[in-house]
Formats: C-alpha cells, structure tokens, sequence
C-alpha cells in the first residue's frame, strides 16, 4: 500500500496524473534559491530556455550568465566563481554538462572543492527525437566515481524543486539531474525530501521484492507495485533520488525485508545507480539483485514512451521484471 | 611608476634566491619540471615582491588580490617564491612531491593555504581567473586578478573559450600574464602547434595585449601598471622568457621541460648561480 507519510499526489494513479517535465522544478527552485541567497548565480551554455534557466534571469538579470556553447568554460568558470563566494548553478545538456567537461568538474570543482551545482538536463533516452547524440546515459556513472560529489536524480518536477532548494545550502559540489519529458508528478509540498535519504513509497508487510528506483523511473515503478498487488504479489518501492551518499539504511532494510532486489533507471546497467546499489548490497548483505538500465546501448530517435518501451523501462517491463525475479528463488 | 635601480637590484637578487631553491627541490624530489620554473623566477618574484596586494601571515584576507596559476606544473617557482614571501619555512620546499607534502606535483589548494586554485591540467586556469574577477565585478570588490599561464597551453580549447568569455565581458580587472618561453614537453611550440601571431589573435578577441621581456623587472611592472589603467578590456601580457633562465646549460633546452636535475647537475648549477656564472671565485652561500 502507499506509504502515507510519504504524502503523495492524490491523482497518483489517475490515467490523467499532473505531469511536467523535472527541468520545470530546476527553474522554480533556482529562482527560490536566489531569493534566499544573493549568491546563487546561474551559467547557462546557450540553453536558457530548454534548461528553464531562462526562469532565474527574469527574475535577477544580473545574476544570470551566458556563457554561449561552452561547457568547459561554464564549469571552470564556474569554479572561479565560487572560489570568490558564489553559488553557481552551471546548466546545460547532461550530455555536455558533465559529459564534456568532466576533467574540468574533476579538477576545478571536485578536487578543488568549491560548491558548483552541476546541472545536466535532457538525461535518459526520454529526450525522444533528438536521439543517441544527445541522450545522455552515462551521467550517474561519470559522476557518482568523483570524490566528494553528491548525486541527485529527482524523482518528479516538484522534488526536483526541493532538490535545488537542498542543492543551494548544501556545501560542496552537487550533480542535479533533469528529463526533458513530461513525467507524472507523484510527491506534493508534503513530501519530505532530504538530500542523503530515500523515499518509501509502497510498502507491504511481507514483500517478496524491493524495487528500488531513481528519476522520474520511480513513477513507473510505484504503478508496477500497484498491479503486482492486485495479482497477488507484494513488494515495496523505495524511491532513491540520492545516488550519492546512498542512504544506506533505508538501502540494507529494504533488502533484508524483501530478500531480493530490482533496480530501475534510465542509465546505462553498468556503473548507475543499480551499480550503486549491488557494490553496496554485495558488500553489506548479499541478496539477488537485479538491474534495469540500457544493456550497453546507445540511445535513438523516437517518441519517449517508444524508447522507454524499446529499452524495457516502462512499467509493463518493470513488472515482468519484478515476477521473474520473484519466482526465481 | 618605474623601479629605482635599488628595487631592481633587490628583486633580481631575490629572484636568484629562488632559482637556487627551485634547484634544490628538485633535485630532493627526483621528478618534476625544471625550465619553465626557472624560466618564471623573474614573474614570480615580481608579482609576491612588488606586484600583489597579499599578506603571507593572512592567506584568507579578502583584500588580497588573486594569482591563479594556471600551468600547475610549474608550482615549483610558486612554492619557492610563496617560502621566500613568507607562506611557509623555505625548508619544506624541500618536501616537494613527497608523500605527505603540503608541496603536491601539481598545486592543491586545499592542502597549502595561499594557492588560490587546484591546477595542473592544462588550459584552465585563465576561466577560473575570469570566474573570479568576474564575480569580484559583481560585488563591487576592487581586487586585481591576475592568470599565470603558459604558451603551450594555449593549443587548449578552453583557454579560447575563456578568451571570449572575458573579451565579451571587458574584465579589465583582470591580467593575464603569458610565460612565452617556446618550448613544450614535444619541442618548440612554434613546430608542435604554431601559436604565432599570438597577439593579434588576442587582440582580435578584444584583449589589450603589451610584450615585455619576462626577465626585465622593470617591463613587467610597468605592464602591469597599464594593465590598471585600461578600463574596457581585460589585458594579456605576453613575458618573453628563456626557458631554464639562469643555468646556461638549461636555457633554451626543451628537453629541460619535464625532468629535474640529477645531484651532480643539482651541484653545478647552484655553483653556476652562486658564484653569478663564474664572476666570483667563491660561492656566496
């Protein structure tokens, strides 16, 4: 059953459930942050508009930054910037932001230690038509290996908000990740959100599975649990939008509860968050685990629901992949 | 305002100081880079003797004005002239490279106070520069920034985009200072990747460009000076240097880029600068 505590949307499983894409919470919660705290500042590499950063300018022109099509430039920057007192928000494609200026988050912001907030939107294969060029699949991966780098892939638009909010006061460098698709809006202004835990959202007294997700997978893995109950399997879904630290708690009890583990992401299998979890369940308390991601593949062109179909990440698949991982043992 | 010919002769036998404790941390770490350290004496000595606003017992201060070294391998000059300045005993430079060191092989700014960036790869330095100034215009802050960099690193992309980026933004408050020695790890930088004409490619990107020559404390500080004094753009200066400065046996050498001196080279070439390259019979320290 639904997690209460968790308060989530009351059209949670409506056909027509609220739905905006998670870069809308980057630019409501990036204008909150720069309420709070005259030194946030956002840089954005020629992508105001599809970033949402445009929303932060309207509201402090001067403190908005246009860097034109220059990734490396904007993470380092970026990292000057802070080392003179600001918060920036760097943003732009995942696939640019981190993928092509790593070294420079490595070396400038990561080992230099300087609170950047490294924005990378148009994650996963969801990105749709554009295709594989610019679906960017290995960003957890590239990430969540950097000393000291927090990692976060909220869940829908309204934690997204909170995850800049949190993103804003926390010190250090932090990796937010966005979709560009519509995804259903699942938590409300109740849910709690905190950077380092994760998030029940169904739970039952005897699950035989544990699904745990992050990004707006989770959705997809909440209506999974749904209809695993109603043909009478019970599971629980532990919603995880921090990859990195790992809440490792909530991790270990849900494992030891349900005895077998699903993870979900729209990442690569290897080295994401299902890597994630399997190092961490391996180590502390070994139990199956299986892992759903792109199976060393590029993305392609398409319509979002085609792709998350074609590459087994849609709730039919999840589902499957929860049966068959609980007969199994 | 020029230098009296005192101040000059005080800086060059600073410099010679410098250049005698870059050798011998080199040599105590058995790796690291010789010329362009050697090369930059001049620079360095300069900028923490003259030049910066800085308080060595106040690494933090707000007031101080910021040096971003951008080429981090050559951080042997920059901690010999921050012991010399004052930052720490002249004796750690001897931990060089060590393990434990404050002195990494590339300078780590959380592990020494003083180091204003984490640098070593190349073509980075210059961006975090303008990150900086540019956020010191935003708060009204009258700081100078100034960019050590290399030649060679400007074959890095991100050096152009940072070019642009502070062009577009007239950061006069910001100076950047190019160590044009010629060489890289491969050979002379004009057969690795022709840079020339350097200035007009910085002046097409609307810098304010002057050439001095780099061991001329003079020049370098009377460029500095007009770097002040432009006000709509930010302003590169280009510091000719002998690569391996000091050591005739050094200078001009690229194959010197990379590797330090053996001991018995170490020996000759303390002797070469302690003795001003055989003018006096006996070596002064």
């Amino acid at each position: 059953m639904l997690n209460q505590d968790a308060h989530l949307s009351e059209d949670v499983f409506a056909d027509d459930v609220r739905q905006a894409p998670t870069r809308d919470g980057f630019g409501t919660g990036v204008v909150e942050a720069g309420k709070a705290n005259a030194n946030v500042v956002v840089l954005c590499a020629d992508l105001k508009e599809s970033t949402r950063a445009e929303e932060f300018e309207k509201v402090f022109p001067g403190r908005f930054i246009e860097m034109g099509v220059a990734e490396q430039n904007m993470a380092t920057v970026g990292s000057g910037m802070a080392a003179a007192g600001k918060i920036p928000f760097i943003a732009s494609y995942a696939m640019f932001n981190p993928g092509r200026n790593y070294e420079q988050i490595r070396t400038t912001v990561a080992l230099n230690r300087v609170p950047v907030k490294v924005c990378g939107m148009h994650a996963g294969v969801s990105v749709g038509p554009d295709g594989a060029t610019h679906q960017m699949l290995e960003d957890i991966a590239l990430m969540r290996v950097i000393p000291g780098m927090t990692v976060i892939a909220p869940g829908d638009a309204e934690e997204a908000r909170k995850a800049v909010i949190a993103a804003a006061s926390t010190d250090g460098p932090v990796y937010l990740r966005f979709g560009r698709a519509a995804t259903p809006i699942f938590t409300t202004k109740e849910t709690p959100f905190q950077i380092g835990k994760a998030l029940m959202l169904w739970s039952s007294d005897a699950p035989k599975i544990a699904i745990l997700s992050t990004g707006s997978q989770s959705h997809a893995a909440l209506a999974t649990a749904r209809a695993l109950a109603a043909s009478g399997t019970e599971s629980l879904v532990l919603h995880v939008p921090t990859i990195k630290p790992l809440d490792e708690a909530a991790v270990l009890d849900a494992a030891k509860r349900a005895g077998r583990v699903l993870t979900v992401e729209e990442h690569q299998a290897a080295g994401g968050f299902g890597s994630a979890i399997a190092e961490f369940l391996g180590e502390q308390h070994p139990v199956p685990v299986r892992r759903l991601g792109i199976r060393d593949q590029f993305g392609q062109s398409g319509s979002p629901e085609e792709l998350l179909r074609h590459y087994k990440l849609d709730a039919l698949h999840i589902q499957e992949a929860a049966l068959s991982l609980a007969r199994i043992y | 305002m020029a230098l009296t010919d005192e101040q000059v002769r005080t800086l060059g036998k600073q410099a010679e100081a410098i250049r005698e404790t870059i050798i011998t941390m080199l040599v105590a770490a058995g790796s690291g880079h010789t010329a362009g350290p050697l090369g930059m004496a001049d620079i360095f000595t300069a900028f923490y003797f003259h030049i910066l606003a800085h308080d060595p017992k106040k690494p933090d201060s707000e007031e101080r004005d910021r040096l971003i070294l951008s080429n981090g391998h050559t951080c042997p000059v920059r901690y010999a002239t921050m012991a010399h300045a004052g930052y720490f005993p002249v004796a750690e430079c001897l931990t060089l490279r060590k393990f434990g060191s404050r002195l990494q092989g590339h300078p780590e700014r959380l592990r020494l106070p003083g180091l204003e960036t984490t640098s070593g790869p190349l073509g980075e330095g210059l961006s975090q520069a303008a990150g900086i100034a540019y956020a010191f215009r935003m708060d009204g802050k009258k700081q100078r920034v100034y960019c050590v960099m290399s030649d060679g690193e400007q074959e890095e992309g991100n050096i152009w985009e940072a070019v642009l980026f502070a062009g577009k933004n007239k950061l006069s408050n910001l100076t950047a200072v190019m160590d044009r020695n010629n060489i890289q790890i491969d050979g002379m930088t004009e057969d690795v990747m022709p840079l020339e004409p350097i200035a007009d490619k910085y002046r097409a990107f609307n810098w304010h460009v002057l050439e001095v020559d780099g061991h001329n404390m003079n020049e370098l500080v009377q460029a500095v000076d007009e770097a002040k004094a432009i006000y709509e753009k930010p302003t590169l200066i280009i510091a000719h240097t002998i690569p391996g400065k000091g050591v005739p046996e050094i200078e001009f050498d690229y194959r010197w880029h990379g590797k330090p001196p053996s001991k018995e080279e170490g020996k000759r070439f303390l002797k070469e600068l302690r003795t001003m390259h055989g003018s006096v019979s006996h070596e002064y320290a």
